[in-house]
């Protein structure tokens, strides 16, 4: 497993932005990742349900699955990926200076990341919202319980803003600590540094599983915000921003339809209605208005799954974190993940 | 007699000429390449569709800092954060480099001494702390050290009014009342008698040979008159003593513990160096000088402080400000236990932030580059005083 310097790693993309004579963006990414046999694609340094490498060094996770995903569609093989490890800070520079082909790293989908940094979000993979982790015996039931608090944070991330926005408004004083990973901001919750840690919820779920005693600690139901997560690639390149979409469209489809891995193969052999059939390439060419093979849906649901399948062994219920679908489930059952038919 | 043969000489082929046509190509191609760079760089984020351009400085940067030395409210813009950032490096480097020249030099010396355990001690310190690197004696500091203090609610205190936990130290915050103006222009007075009295006494030195008790009597003026003048306006000053309410001490001033991490680490760090250096400087000093002074009576004491130090200050300085140069830089890996320097704060937070990589990126480079050259010109001032007077 490549690690790469992260320290050099800003001065470098700085540096390729200056220097560089060859322009990344206008270059087809599909033609690039397929001419080079792999796909690279920057991940969380560490998050358990989103990414993290395992006992034996393979990366996991919901974040993880979607690059896999994308590797199979284009190779039909889900490990044609190679994973770069990036900090919160890192993750925007690695992805302009073309270091990495998309970033799937819980990454919020905001006016100005979308707009501003030559970057385009695809779509979502995962809704959440910011909130808060407490020791139980602090006896914090609200928000508003927070007067005077420390709280830890992860530096470069949407939830300083949301803090900053959120507590001077209700007249609360608050102070915050400032880390670079999710790993060190625990250690400084566990230490005692902060009464709070603040995050994603998901995260939270992640992170509370690191400490020493996770039963004596909190998640509190109050958010702060909207935090729709999801991957990123560059402006510019409208084919690969079509791919990398359609491929987390399918695995939804997927699971609307009923596809799942154990089936996937009888149902490509017979379809039983005609959505079945579109999806997984039986029908129409599909795949090819992506560049791609017809059976790219069908690799993605064979190699790595639906979206249920995936979202319940990463982070859901098969998984550590026991996070419930919520809003992630499908729009028909009471969630709010909706994809565009195939057709 | 002229030399007959110059003027013969073609143009291309004098020496003056030819440096100055290399000299020139040189300058035209450096420029050419830094244009290039630039342009370079603008073509690409503009093809890239990402914004340019110094505009964020003043957009609200909405995030707050743990420690500012300046007010930084909510609403405050990118450039406040720059400043920030920047007086937090300031803060830590001017700490680092007065600790870290007070320890240098007391272990330097110690490690000359003829008590066996003195100099044993002061090896063993050296040989440790130079050889652990910086960012493992950090970490140590911050995690293994600080943030293995007890929690707020059984904080280490020190007569109830200076509180030491994981949250950092708490020590009560001086309140200046109506009247405290007297005991600092007391100060002021004392200073300036002070300096004066201390250039009296070298005029008088070198026209008489007569030494006045010049520090003693600084030290006294120094201490004794600002503190009568405080006794006599009525003590005008009060102390807020930091309080336990809810999560967190209120009131007082609270040192946080990356700060202290961070400062410890660097000065212990980096006195390890400067002892050396300081070593090397006394070293360098012929042993003649020292059987000479002691030859004609003066004392151990006077021999090191007249003798010896002003001329192992010649081989000081130079490395010395290397050392100081290294100490500044090294701040930046406050990073790592998320002291809000300038790399942290704004190389980091307001980078992500804004995504203005190559702008931040080129201001912060900017900075340290200032930094440094000032710090280095004064270096050089103090060198070109403590060289040799060629006579």
């Amino acid at each position: 497993m490549k690690r790469n310097n992260n320290k050099m790693l800003i001065p470098l993309s700085v540096a390729a932005l200056t220097l560089g004579m060859t322009s990344v963006a206008s270059a087809a990414t599909l033609d690039e990742v397929k001419q080079r046999g792999n796909l690279t694609c920057g991940v969380n340094v560490g998050l358990s349900g989103f990414s993290s490498p395992d006992a034996s060094g393979q990366w996991q996770g919901l974040d993880v699955e979607t690059c896999r995903a994308l590797s199979s569609a284009i190779f039909g093989d889900p490990d044609q990926v190679e994973f770069t490890p990036l900090t919160a800070k890192e993750r925007f520079t690695a992805l302009q200076s073309g270091e990495i082909d998309v970033l799937s790293r819980n990454t919020t989908w905001t006016a100005t990341r979308d707009n501003s940094l030559g970057l385009n979000f695809t779509t979502t993979t995962f809704y959440d919202g910011q909130g808060f982790m407490v020791s139980k015996d602090l006896g914090v039931t609200s928000l508003e319980d927070l007067d005077g608090a420390s709280i830890c944070i992860q530096s470069g991330t949407t939830h300083e803003l949301n803090l900053a926005d959120y507590f001077p408004s209700k007249g609360i004083e608050i102070s915050t600590v400032t880390f670079d990973t999710p790993d060190q901001t625990a250690s400084g919750f566990a230490s005692g540094r902060c009464d709070v840690l603040t995050s994603d919820t998901s995260q939270l779920s992640a992170l509370r599983l690191q400490l020493p005693d996770p039963e004596s600690v909190e998640i509190m139901t109050q958010l702060i915000s909207k935090e729709p997560l999801g991957p990123v690639v560059r402006q510019g390149d409208d084919q690969w921003f079509d791919i990398v979409k359609w491929t987390v469209y399918a695995m939804v489809n997927a699971e609307e339809l009923g596809v799942t891995r154990e089936n996937v193969e009888q149902m490509k052999n017979d379809p039983p209605n005609p959505q079945v059939a579109r999806l997984l390439g039986v029908e129409g060419t599909y795949g090819e208005q992506l560049g791609l093979g017809n059976d790219w849906a069908y690799n993605i649901i064979a190699q790595v799954g639906n979206y249920g399948e995936v979202f319940d062994e990463t982070v859901g219920a098969n998984s550590p974190l026991k996070i419930s679908r919520g809003l992630n489930a499908l729009w028909d059952q009471g969630g709010i993940l909706y994809a565009p038919p195939i057709r | 007699m002229s030399n007959p043969s110059a003027s013969h000489v073609p143009l291309w082929r004098r020496p003056a000429f030819r440096a100055l046509i290399i000299q020139a190509l040189l300058l035209v191609g450096l420029v050419a390449l830094i244009t290039m760079m630039v342009n370079n760089a603008l073509t690409n984020l503009d093809e890239r569709g990402i914004t340019t351009g110094f505009a964020f400085l003043s957009e609200r940067a909405g995030f707050s800092i743990p420690q500012t030395l300046i007010d930084f409210p909510g609403n405050s813009t990118y450039g406040r954060t720059f400043i920030v950032g920047l007086l937090n490096t300031l803060l830590v480097s001017a700490m680092g480099i007065v600790a870290a020249t007070i320890i240098g030099f007391a272990v330097g010396i110690a490690r000359l001494s003829p008590n066996w355990l003195l100099a044993r001690l002061a090896a063993a310190y050296v040989e440790i702390f130079r050889n652990i690197p910086l960012l493992v004696q950090i970490l140590f500091w911050y995690f293994a050290v600080l943030q293995a203090l007890p929690s707020p609610r059984q904080s280490l205190s020190l007569m109830e009014a200076v509180f030491l936990n994981v949250r950092g130290l708490v020590v009560p915050a001086p309140i200046p009342e109506a009247g405290f103006g007297l005991t600092l222009a007391a100060l002021a007075v004392a200073v300036v008698a002070s300096i004066a009295f201390a250039l009296y006494a070298r005029r008088l030195q070198e026209r008489t040979g007569r030494a006045l008790p010049v520090y003693w009597c600084g030290t006294a003026m120094i201490i004794g008159l600002p503190l009568l003048a405080f006794v006599i306006s009525g003590a005008p000053l009060s102390w807020e003593i930091p309080e336990l309410k809810g999560f967190n001490f209120r009131g007082g001033i609270t040192v946080i513990p990356e700060l202290m991490a961070l400062w410890l680490a660097l000065s212990i760090y980096t006195a390890s160096f400067i002892a050396e250096i300081v070593r090397s400087g006394i070293q360098s000093v012929p042993s003649g000088q020292v059987e000479a002074s002691r030859a004609i009576g003066l004392s151990p004491n006077i021999t090191l402080r007249k003798v010896v130090i002003p001329q192992a200050m010649r081989v000081i300085v130079p490395q010395l400000t290397s050392q100081y140069l290294n100490l500044i830089k090294n701040s930046s890996l406050a990073t790592a236990i998320g002291y809000p320097d300038l790399v942290a704060v704004f190389a980091g937070t307001s980078l992500n932030q804004t995504g203005q990589a190559i702008e931040i990126i080129a201001i912060t480079m900017a900075v340290y580059l200032t930094i440094s050259l000032v710090v280095s010109a004064f270096m050089n001032i103090y060198n070109a005083r403590t060289l040799i007077k060629e006579r």
